[in-house]
């Protein structure tokens, strides 16, 4: 029990907000695309965070665990003339939520800066606990 | 003579283990901000302070009068009065952490670590003065 786990459970969150936002990045860049390597269109893909359980009940951090394809129903956008448009006419387009990744995205730095002021008052508190006495 | 030093630093050293260990919980709670269904902990700093002063002990002993009862582990008195936070605000996820109540019981809990660690460090030097007076 020591202010040195605070170390570990700061850099948890930074570690798992950082992938947050690599996803958020991910979906936005791939907002409109229509295929993919695998010939399918782009999926929006969401973290899925979960407490770390120490094995002496300690508090934990966070961590990431699992990145899981959205749920959500994919856009059919009506546009006869696109080259992948079905025979109805209609084109599968990702279903990515550009209000959802933009929230996504400054709760995510939010709290990444959280995390940093986090270790910055622990570091100055275990730099005077060091200095006791002087 | 061992334990006049141990009567004179005692009350600080215990506020500063106690402090310690509530940072790590607060710590936790801002960290796992965004997990789903987390509920944020926290401690009633003032009784557990009492409580670990009046027994001088380390853990919440438990009278056991047969082999056959359980005893509890040897987590720190903090561990085993640990309290959940009541949420201001309902949340859909389930999560209870409110930011801004963390941070507030952060900072604060930062300054009172700070002040016990004067204090102790206040009391070494009257000590280091009366052992040097010449």
């Amino acid at each position: 029990m020591s202010l040195i786990n605070i170390f570990d459970i700061a850099s948890s969150s930074m570690a798992a907000q950082s992938q947050r936002l690599n996803v958020v990045a991910s979906n936005l860049a791939n907002a409109d695309s229509a295929t993919s390597s695998t010939g399918e269109a782009y999926r929006s893909r969401q973290v899925v965070f979960s407490t770390i359980q120490n094995a002496n009940k300690n508090p934990g951090g966070v961590k990431v665990a699992g990145v899981i394809n959205d749920p959500s129903p994919m856009k059919q956008v009506f546009e006869p003339g696109h080259p992948l448009a079905n025979e109805d006419g209609y084109v599968t387009m990702p279903n990515v939520n550009i209000v959802d990744e933009m929230v996504n995205m400054m709760s995510a730095s939010r709290s990444y800066q959280n995390s940093v002021d986090m270790m910055n008052t622990t570091k100055n508190l275990l730099q005077k606990t060091l200095s006791i006495g002087q | 003579m061992n334990s006049k030093l141990d009567n004179l630093l005692n009350f600080h050293q215990t506020a500063l283990s106690l402090s310690t260990a509530r940072q790590q919980m607060l710590s936790s709670n801002i960290a796992n901000a965004d997990t789903p269904n987390f509920k944020a902990k926290d401690i009633d700093f003032s009784s557990v302070l009492r409580d670990a002063l009046s027994t001088n002990s380390k853990t919440a002993g438990m009278t056991t009068t047969s082999p056959m009862h359980i005893r509890p582990g040897s987590g720190n008195i903090a561990s085993t009065q640990t309290l959940y936070r009541v949420p201001q605000q309902p949340s859909a996820d389930g999560n209870t952490v409110d930011m801004d109540t963390e941070r507030t019981r952060f900072a604060e809990n930062s300054i009172k670590y700070d002040a016990s660690l004067t204090f102790v460090s206040g009391q070494i030097k009257n000590l280091l003065s009366v052992i040097q007076e010449r």
